[in-house]
């Protein structure tokens, strides 16, 4: 759901629901690292309700266009960790296999 | 522009050479000074509280000097690194670097909260004369893990029907005779049912039509025997010495349990870690050299043995950090008068070691690959919902 004027489309507050911090924190993350955006937060109006409020300012860009693309940054910056981790666990598991079988 | 440099040419005939500002030779550009640096990356944990904890996000946060501080994805490819210190059927402990603190919390809050598991929600007692209530003796049944993969079943909600896709049935029925001593009911006495559940379900209406197969509380369609993961590895908790109840003499426990998916966040028996948890790499530098007397002190103080002694020649001794990934930051190094202007305790603020400790449904690293794909869901998730 977001909230904002319908003159002006570069700031606006993003209710979303059923979310918490794990996942507005890392969108801030990485709306923060996205040198078009002049301001961005998350707050969690009550604690029993999940429910976070995420606040968006840019320089000029449409705010919905930003978040969007922050979540894509986010979505390929998971992606790169999962292959990474993979990668590590595989050569970890060849290695200790080799050792074993040294032994 | 130009006065200033006429002042400073006027001023050299009389004074040494001022050089003006932009000219000053030790800093590349595109790079902070080394305290800004320090600043930026690390934590420092004085004696009183840890200093400069939280990370300089903003993109424009350094751009008076000069400095871009926003991460691109390509610098995140290039700077992310995992490295695997440990790895066993149960444990995992993995360094990351190049993450930040919000994605490395991120992780953890899902491995704990949002991963699925099975765990044993419905209990139907036949018969109870233990010490132990129904309720207790439930509650206990649910904490047990079991050893199964969440993935090959399906949530059941309020209406569904409990079928063989969505759960898993257990029966418990164990008997002290009188006369014998004290027994302890172990975990291995929960046998799996895979054909459902045995205890027939009392219709209100008349049985006339005899000829249709007895109700039972689950309706199973084939057995779970004959589906291809569960044919050689039996459906089982993951230990078989977990000690349920203990029953007297004449005490008898008769019970069906039945299985569910669920998450952390409902009930903390559908977690599937023990416990998982990251802290920062400890980094641990010492200002001036330490010799002699004061090296003996300091490395008699360390309770993990983080320092160590090196003689450097005619008899004399310096204090050198060995191991200072095993420093808990107890801070027993800078107390006493003095000492923190000999040794600074820092964390480096994005290298994480991550420890996870699973419960046996499924083995931590790929506990650890699931939790990502969640995280990615949720993106997903939200991109979906603002187009």
């Amino acid at each position: 759901m977001e909230l904002g004027s319908l003159q002006d489309n570069s700031q606006a507050t993003f209710s979303l629901t059923d979310e918490d911090h794990t996942l507005a924190n890392s969108l801030r993350f990485t709306l923060n690292q996205d040198p078009r955006v002049s301001f961005c937060g998350y707050s969690i109006p009550h604690p029993s309700d999940a429910r976070v409020n995420i606040r968006v300012q840019t320089t000029g860009d449409s705010a919905r266009e930003v978040l969007k693309d922050s979540c894509q940054d986010l979505m390929l910056m998971c992606e790169h960790v999962r292959s990474t981790f993979d990668q590590a666990i595989l050569e970890f598991k060849s290695k200790d296999g080799l050792k074993s079988m040294k032994i | 522009m130009t006065t200033e440099s006429e002042d400073s040419e006027s001023m050299e005939e009389q004074r040494t050479p001022k050089i003006p500002v932009w000219d000053l030779p030790d800093l590349p550009t595109g790079k902070l000074p080394p305290h800004l640096e320090l600043q930026r990356t690390r934590v420092l944990c004085t004696f009183d509280a840890p200093t400069h904890t939280e990370k300089i996000q903003s993109s424009g946060a350094y751009a008076s000097m000069g400095v871009d501080n926003s991460m691109q994805f390509e610098e995140f490819r290039n700077k992310f690194r995992v490295e695997v210190i440990r790895l066993t059927e149960d444990d995992l402990e993995v360094d990351m670097i190049g993450i930040d603190a919000s994605l490395a919390n991120a992780f953890r809050r899902i491995l704990i909260a949002e991963l699925p598991t099975m765990a044993i929600e419905k209990v139907l007692v036949a018969n109870n004369t233990s010490v132990i209530q129904d309720e207790v003796l439930a509650h206990r049944l649910g904490l047990i893990p079991l050893k199964v993969d969440p993935r090959l079943f399906d949530y059941i909600s309020e209406n569904d029907e409990p079928n063989e896709k969505n759960t898993i049935v257990f029966k418990l029925h164990v008997r002290c005779e009188r006369g014998s001593a004290r027994i302890k009911v172990k975990s291995d006495e929960l046998k799996w049912l895979p054909k459902g559940s045995e205890f027939v379900l009392n219709s209100e209406k008349s049985t006339a039509d005899s000829t249709s197969k007895t109700k039972t509380y689950t309706s199973f369609s084939c057995s779970q025997d004959s589906l291809p993961e569960f044919s050689n590895n039996p459906i089982a908790p993951k230990h078989d010495d977990i000690i349920i109840a203990k029953l007297g003499p004449g005490q008898e426990i008769e019970l069906e349990a039945h299985a569910v998916k669920g998450m952390g966040k409902v009930h903390a028996k559908w977690s599937p870690v023990a416990t998982t948890w990251y802290r920062m790499l400890p980094e641990v530098v010492l200002l001036q050299d330490i010799e002699d007397e004061k090296a003996e002190e300091l490395v008699k103080k360390c309770p993990v043995k983080v320092f160590d002694i090196e003689d450097i020649g005619k008899g004399r001794k310096k204090a050198t950090v060995a191991r200072p990934r095993s420093c808990t930051l107890c801070r027993e190094c800078i107390r006493g008068d003095d000492w923190d202007k000999y040794v600074s305790l820092r964390r480096v603020k994005d290298h994480f070691i991550f420890t996870i400790e699973s419960t046996g449904a499924l083995p931590p690293e790929e506990l650890f690959v699931e939790a990502v794909k969640i995280l990615e869901d949720k993106c997903m998730r939200v991109i979906s919902e603002l187009s």
